[in-house]
């Protein structure tokens, strides 16, 4: 910019930028998400991949066949359905059919971004729309939770992945084609997650456990140290609003220390903070800079929102896990928060009249 | 108020067959959401429906329009609604006799259809001002339209949500049904698809017309 001729500028606001382009900080996030993807496919294996991959296929099909943007396809390049298709794969079960994982990718492009007019219009995080979709229409698929497979069985298959479209069955002929490729199948034990033991009762997984990730879950929640350790590195990158992830931490503490004071029997704030999508949805999804609140305070009013909500259905609702809903149901009152949350005009008294 | 022109039949099928694609109630009125949201679970249920209205809004505005010279401009729009609960109290009876499965899944969506905007709205835009004729030949159309927007998105939900249409199955024990379909929310999605590729349609036909004008001036 110094470069031009520095007599005179003609120039629109903003004049102050950060030099930061929507490629570069999807970069951002997609760096910060591979050691999730590396621990996803360490603990799941070759499922892992399958599902991660698929949905990124899905996504970016549908963002290249019904994008508005000409020449067709040139808005993959921002990488925005790339990240989407990863988020979503990271917050679906190892064992989902692929057929599912590619229909979620399609719904979370199209419902979720294109519907409401691309990049930058939508009013509900993509990822998280794509799960809800899959949620509502496939509900036990998508709470079949498998356990984690040794490191030797890395190359077993989960069958369930290869149910032909549509439905949930394999032929004959393929499961003996993919035994020959692959070897034997890993069986899909279903198993419950940290969270179900709090609501269906039964004994909660170890401290340990959950930091390290040896829990069943969905592909990227699992290992709690993971993403605290890439969480603040984003952050220190100002990647994202780090108001945002820590209101939404320390309310659910606050609010779950609370109930834990007066009842021994609910799950003890550090539980409640590890197990679960809530440090993935944190980190992940509700800092999506489309979809939340831009002025600081807004962040923080956000932040405690979700918090509240997931606190709310963990311990009182029907479902065992609530992060999703509660980002989507505060994606929804963004722009409300936005509204209010404006900083004061220059100019102006604290009252709002224009001083004179 | 009443014209009296000529009786003309092509007239007549004009006014019946506008209802039908060209003024739809749904895909292009979007009017009679509620029962079109509500019903549609299965191709059946929203078949029932639509006969159901097209027999309410038929007779309904058969009766307004011979009536429309004596019904009183204050209390139209009550004179309205108490005959079209009439004959919807009539078709509640009639359903709950013949099919009362049916009428014990469509619940209280049949008395509901008593506060159905399209047939309000045909009797106060169309019936009052027109002959008995016309009146029943664009009710009739505007209730096949109905009917017929009833039963795509009864039979697309049906079929993406349980595999079958009508309750024969489709596609085998295997299929893996979109639970969300004969949910609520797959009604919202559904509808939204349909009414989009209604106004896809729409302004495809728009850009050809527009297309083949300037083919022609120049």
């Amino acid at each position: 910019m110094t470069k031009r001729d520095p007599h005179l500028l003609l120039q629109a606001a903003p004049f102050l930028r950060r030099g930061i382009t929507t490629p570069g900080l999807m970069m951002d996030v997609l760096l910060g998400l591979a050691p999730l993807v590396l621990a996803a496919i360490y603990f799941f294996g070759l499922s892992a991949v399958l599902v991660l991959l698929t949905c990124t296929i899905g996504a970016v099909a549908t963002e290249w066949a019904l994008s508005p943007a000409r020449p067709r396809g040139s808005s993959i390049k921002d990488g925005s359905a790339i990240l989407t298709g990863i988020i979503l794969g990271l917050c679906l079960p190892p064992a989902i059919p692929l057929w599912m994982a590619f229909l979620g990718g399609v719904a979370a492009i199209g419902l979720g971004k294109l519907m409401f007019g691309g990049l930058g219009q939508n009013l509900f995080n993509p990822a998280l729309v794509g799960r809800a979709f899959l949620q509502a229409a496939f509900p036990t698929a998508i709470t079949t939770w498998s356990q984690q497979g040794t490191i030797t069985e890395f190359w077993g298959l989960r069958l369930s992945s290869w149910y032909v479209p549509f439905t949930h069955w394999v032929p004959d002929w393929l499961r003996i084609l993919l035994e020959g490729v692959f070897g034997p199948q890993v069986d899909v034990i279903s198993s419950a997650t940290p969270l179900a033991f709090i609501k269906f009762g039964g004994e909660a997984a170890p401290f340990n456990n959950l930091l390290l990730g040896n829990t069943a879950g969905s592909l990227g929640e699992t290992c709690a140290l993971l993403i605290i350790i890439c969480g603040i590195i984003l952050a220190f990158r100002r990647t994202f609003d780090w108001r945002i992830p820590v209101s939404i931490l320390l309310t659910v503490a606050a609010a779950s220390g609370i109930v834990w004071l007066f009842n021994h029997d609910s799950p003890s704030p550090l539980y409640m903070l590890l197990s679960g999508g809530l440090l993935f949805g944190a980190v992940y999804m509700a800092t999506d800079p489309v979809t939340s609140p831009i002025a600081p305070r807004g962040a923080w009013i956000f932040g405690i929102g979700v918090g509240l909500i997931v606190v709310l259905i963990r311990l009182w609702g029907g479902l065992p896990e609530g992060v999703m809903y509660a980002i989507l149901l505060m994606n929804a009152a963004t722009p409300l928060i936005d509204r209010i949350a404006q900083p004061r005009a220059f100019g102006r008294t604290i009252t709002g009249e224009v001083s004179a | 108020m009443s014209n009296h022109k000529p009786a003309d039949p092509s007239q007549y099928y004009a006014e019946f067959v506008k209802g039908i694609w060209k003024e739809n109630p749904v895909f292009v009125q979007v009017l009679g959401m509620c029962p079109m949201l509500a019903v549609t679970n299965s191709a059946m249920n929203g078949l029932a429906m639509g006969c159901a209205t097209t027999f309410v809004l038929v007779c309904s505005s058969l009766l307004v329009s011979s009536l429309r010279t004596f019904i009183p401009k204050q209390v139209r729009i009550t004179t309205y609604i108490i005959i079209i609960a009439t004959f919807v109290t009539m078709a509640d009876y009639i359903l709950k006799a013949a099919v009362p499965d049916i009428h014990k899944e469509l619940g209280a969506f049949i008395q509901l259809i008593v506060v159905n905007c399209l047939i309000l709205g045909r009797q106060e835009a169309f019936a009052s001002r027109n002959t008995p004729v016309r009146a029943v030949c664009d009710a009739a159309g505007m209730a096949i339209g109905f009917t017929f927007a009833l039963l795509c998105l009864g039979a697309t939900r049906e079929i993406l949500g349980s595999g079958s249409i009508f309750g024969f199955s489709l596609f085998g024990p295997n299929y893996e049904p979109w639970v969300i379909m004969i949910l609520p929310p797959g009604g919202f999605l559904m509808l939204g698809m349909i009414l989009l590729f209604f106004n896809w349609l729409q302004q495809r036909k728009l850009r050809r017309r527009r297309i083949a004008g300037r083919g022609v001036t120049t």
